[in-house]
């Protein structure tokens, strides 16, 4: 088969969503004569950033500090995070989203005309900034339109990333196959910057799109690099039984109650706080979500959630809002409930169940965004830094992917104006043939076994009662033999599609593997974490350890696809760990 | 392969707008019935400036203006023009608010306010039309 | 017993065939189905061999979007049972060249957008290290807000027959983005997107069938917005004829 012309830049960005496009715009800034390109599956309007409803939180107010952001996080995350790059996240986080603000996102303002801020979960302060309820596709819209303006950004939309390229403990580029025309082509570039989200589609129910397959972390592990603290899954306790969707935080932070079957508020009973008419900061609804979703488990098992054709769900109440607040602060929260529920929140009850969300475990970089393996970069929901530690609070993903896209940008450009010209190097052609010829191997296999959507269904199956809210070492351990058992299947997978033009079956079967990588590190480290912290539940061990545990995971593959896991002392410099507070 | 395929270069297939692409699309068909009323608004101006030039020039040229205009194929061209004066006015009046968003004290002025402002400005005129020539 | 219903799905296969073909498949009906999971079904289980995109499906990301029983639609938010007992027709999006089965080429699009220099133009040196945010009062958000909230999902394109027949027409959203910035009070580059938006491929090539707006799944109202870019041009030209000193 012939070799693909190669394509060849100084900062390849994977991942065209918040924290890509940041990420290609800091490259460029950071020095106009660097060949920056993006490449992305989808189209970079499509990325799941999009989806984001709540907020972005950024210290403002004159009676906020970043002292209080910084502990808000920290103690959120249960003591998990490194709290150095948090307080060089919450200082630098207003700053971006006023960068944001002056490149034209139509953050909604008080009456005098200064960016408005609602209160979140989770947060001692009114610090989160908001877009009506449509903060991420505001976002998103004004980063990738703004992106336009760099002519040294090249973009390679619809193209899927299939290996990092290492050679001599440095990466090299990337193998991608373009969907349109199913050509296989080797991009070389000085530095890499995973930005391709999260991996919610490996659990049944979830808030996130088809596209979040956790693909970057699987670049990564594939290639040598740890991935961190993946037994931490973030379930959001609000989102619609059948289809996931997400009925956003924001609904909470403006009044909203979370009732059982017997219309009580139910979150009374789990020490985060009493029910008042209006909603009290850090408390009730506006909880930790990690804790507001084990309560959702514990009501069901107490038999007082509603029984609904798709599983249990408790209710989310709206009603006292009233029309007017519901169309200025909460329109597409109606939109959905109508067009998905048929429900008009103004009048009827919600119904809600926790979803997974978010990841806060992720490719592992420094407070840059740079990962151990030279040349590559990670940031956004794909990395972890860690400022999320056990438990993400709501509205500070989006400020995340502008804070550590930026500095992932900024540090792979310097990378790259320092790193060795490519002549220097060895030749890249050969690194990648074997990649080449394994795909198209594996596009003309013939035969196997079970389709893709089987070992998916199994894969769904296995992990949220493996590795779900409440974890034991027996759930651990027969889901990770079940996905070893998966694996082995996936290798005899039957390939259904041999065509090359836009063959989705082919790219979900790539996308499987990922999904498959990514599941096996949640169990493995679920299982060798025996504590309870944030959003890793263990029934077996119900208890925060810190003598034993207050560390990052770090799991990498070794041969024969097994894996090695240590443990990384957690950074702390101000905040001593303490106990988690809500409600008073 | 007879079917122009070369590995890596699909060929896209660009369906043709077929010539009659406005008749089977009800959406369509009175967007078109709307551009053609242009022409009968065309006609109805010559019309006007024909009867002008006619009593410009005298009694005579006035008569024969007038027994022109009482030609049945004459009579039935007015009236189709008549409807489509009326289907043009009514449809772009229907249009203006899109066109014209108007902010009065901060809030916008509703569409049925404009659209009405246009009717009602048509009625006004006609009104001073027909007290000019019948009153 | 569960009730079916039959979906009729546009394919093609460059590689096999030179045009489109159809093929039928019978799926459940799910009262709470949209038309996308329909699709999922078929995939997952009955053809695996069907493409198409989609990623969301709650109606923001824009992908999803086809031509539904000859409307174009988002299949995410369209539910089977509007269109019961069926059949359903399912086609790839008008007026765009079809790469595969329901998967359209956007490309042209993607290269028309950046002509209308959609972002928000200022001069200002302190852009990437802003003291403090640039004030705007709700009205003034409100001016520009409905244009804003666009998802490129397309369906305009599909809807306007300008589009159809007119290669070079920017189209319906371009220009309603375009607006969006024109009419944002921070943005200082009305002046810079004249000429394109004045061109014969900007507004003027719109004919207001309106279409657009109809088929439009936010509201954005483009017609309105492009007709209310002629007035702003044909307000200009006029003003730069009887008072030519005068710079906008």
């Amino acid at each position: 088969m012939a070799a693909e012309a190669g394509f060849a830049h100084d900062v390849l960005v994977v991942g065209a969503g918040g924290a890509g496009l940041r990420a290609a715009i800091a490259a460029a800034e950071a020095d106009a004569r660097l060949n920056v390109a993006v490449v992305s599956k989808v189209y970079p309007m499509r990325s799941h950033t999009v989806s984001a409803e709540g907020g972005a939180a950024g210290v403002i107010r004159s009676g906020d500090s970043f002292e209080e952001h910084a502990h808000d996080t920290v103690s959120g995350g249960d003591w998990l995070c490194d709290q150095a790059a948090v307080e060089a996240f919450v200082d630098e986080a207003p700053k971006e989203l006023l960068r944001l603000e002056h490149w034209g996102c139509p953050w909604s303002r008080e009456p005098d005309g200064r960016v408005a801020v609602r209160p979140f979960g989770g947060m001692r302060q009114l610090r989160t900034w908001f877009a009506a309820d449509k903060t991420g596709f505001h976002m998103l819209h004004t980063l990738f339109q703004t992106s336009l303006r760099y002519e040294s950004i090249t973009r390679y939309d619809e193209w899927f990333v299939t290996k990092l390229l290492v050679d001599d403990g440095r990466v090299r580029g990337v193998v991608a196959i373009e969907l349109m025309s199913g050509r296989i082509a080797t991009i070389v570039a000085k530095a890499v910057i995973l930005c391709t989200g999260g991996c919610g589609r490996v659990y049944p129910f979830t808030t996130n799109a088809s596209i979040k397959t956790g693909d970057g972390m699987a670049l990564a592990y594939q290639a040598g690099a740890p991935l961190k603290d993946m037994e931490f899954v973030q379930y959001h306790p609000t989102g619609l039984p059948f289809t996931g969707i997400l009925i956003t935080e924001a609904a909470r932070a403006e009044g909203g109650w979370l009732l059982n079957k017997d219309g009580y508020r139910y979150l009374q009973d789990y020490a985060l706080g009493k029910p008042e008419p209006t909603p009290v900061l850090r408390s009730m609804e506006l909880g930790p979500r990690d804790r507001l979703s084990q309560a959702f488990v514990k009501e069901v098992e107490k038999g007082r959630a509603i029984d609904g054709p798709y599983g249990p769900v408790v209710h989310l109440d709206l009603r006292h809002l009233g029309d007017k607040v519901i169309e200025a602060k909460l329109p597409f929260v109606r939109e959905l409930c109508l067009a998905y529920e048929g429900i008009d929140p103004a009048r009827q009850l919600i119904p809600v169940r926790p979803v997974v969300h978010y990841m806060m475990g992720g490719v592992h970089t420094d407070i840059h965004g740079a990962t151990p393996l030279a040349g590559l970069y990670a940031a956004g929901e794909t990395a972890c830094v860690s400022i999320n530690g056990a438990n993400r609070l709501g509205s500070n993903s989006l400020p995340e992917c502008l804070v550590f896209g930026a500095r992932a940008g900024r540090a792979a450009a310097r990378y790259a104006v320092s790193a060795a010209s490519s002549e220097k190097l060895a030749p890249i052609g050969a690194l990648a043939t074997d990649e080449r010829r394994r795909l198209d191997d594996l596009l003309h296999r013939e035969g196997g076994r079970e389709s893709i959507s089987a070992i998916r269904t199994e894969m769904h199956r296995t992990i949220e009662e493996g590795a779900g809210i409440y974890r034991s070492a027996d759930s651990l351990a027969k889901a990770g033999d079940k996905l070893r058992e998966l694996r082995e299947r996936y290798e005899r997978v039957r390939i259904e599609d041999h065509s090359r033009t836009f063959n989705t079956a082919f790219i979900a079967t790539l996308e499987l593997s990922s999904m498959l990588d990514v599941a096996e590190t949640i169990v493995r480290c679920a299982q060798l974490r025996e504590e309870s912290r944030g959003a890793h539940q263990r029934t077996d061990f119900p208890d925060r350890d810190d003598k034993r545990f207050l560390a990052n995971s770090l799991i990498y593959r070794s041969a024969d696809r097994g894996a090695r896991v240590e443990y990384l002392p957690v950074t702390i410099t101000r905040w001593p760990p303490a106990e988690r507070v809500y409600g008073r | 392969m007879s079917l122009n395929y070369t590995e890596f270069h699909p060929r896209w297939y660009r369906p043709r707008m077929p010539v009659f692409w406005w008749v089977g699309r009800r959406s369509y068909f009175i967007f078109v019935l709307r551009e053609l009323s242009s022409v009968f608004v065309a006609w109805s101006v010559v019309f006007l400036l024909l009867l002008i030039s006619a009593i410009g020039q005298g009694s005579k040229q006035y008569q024969q203006f007038l027994h022109l205009s009482s030609n049945p194929w004459m009579l039935a061209l007015n009236v189709i023009t008549l409807v489509f004066l009326a289907f043009h006015a009514i449809t772009w009046f229907n249009l203006a608010p899109q066109a014209m968003v108007i902010r009065l004290r901060g809030r916008r002025v509703p569409p049925s306010r404009v659209a009405g402002a246009h009717f009602a400005g048509w009625a006004l005129l006609s009104a001073l039309v027909a007290w000019l020539i019948l009153g | 017993m569960t009730e079916h219903i039959v979906l009729q799905v546009a394919r093609y296969r460059p590689e096999r065939e030179l045009e489109p073909t159809q093929q039928e498949y019978e799926i459940p009906l799910r009262a709470e189905w949209a038309v996308l999971d329909g699709l999922n079904h078929i995939k997952d289980h009955l053809d695996a061999t069907l493409s198409y995109r989609w990623s969301c499906r709650m109606g923001i990301c824009g992908s999803c979007g086809m031509t539904v029983n000859g409307e174009p639609r988002l299949t995410c938010g369209t539910f089977l049972t509007d269109y019961s007992p069926g059949p359903i027709r399912i086609e790839p999006l008008h007026h765009f060249p079809v790469i595969r089965d329901l998967v359209v080429e956007i490309g042209d699009f993607m290269r028309k957008l950046p002509e209308v220099k959609p972002w928000l133009i200022r001069d200002e040196d302190s852009v990437m290290q802003p003291k403090a945010e640039l004030l705007q009062t709700p009205a003034e958000l409100d001016e520009f807000r409905q244009y804003s909230m666009c998802i490129n999902c397309m369906l305009c394109y599909s809807a306007c027959p300008v589009v159809g027949l007119e290669e070079d027409f920017l189209g319906p959203a371009i220009i309603a983005l375009a607006q969006r910035y024109n009419l944002d009070s921070r943005d200082e580059g009305a002046q810079a997107r004249m000429d394109v938006l004045s061109s014969a491929e900007g507004v003027w090539g719109c004919t207001f069938v309106g279409e657009c707006t109809t088929a439009c799944p936010k509201g954005v109202d483009p017609a309105g917005a492009i007709q209310r870019y002629k007035l702003t041009a044909a307000a200009e030209s006029l003003r730069s004829f009887l008072l030519p000193w005068r710079s906008a």
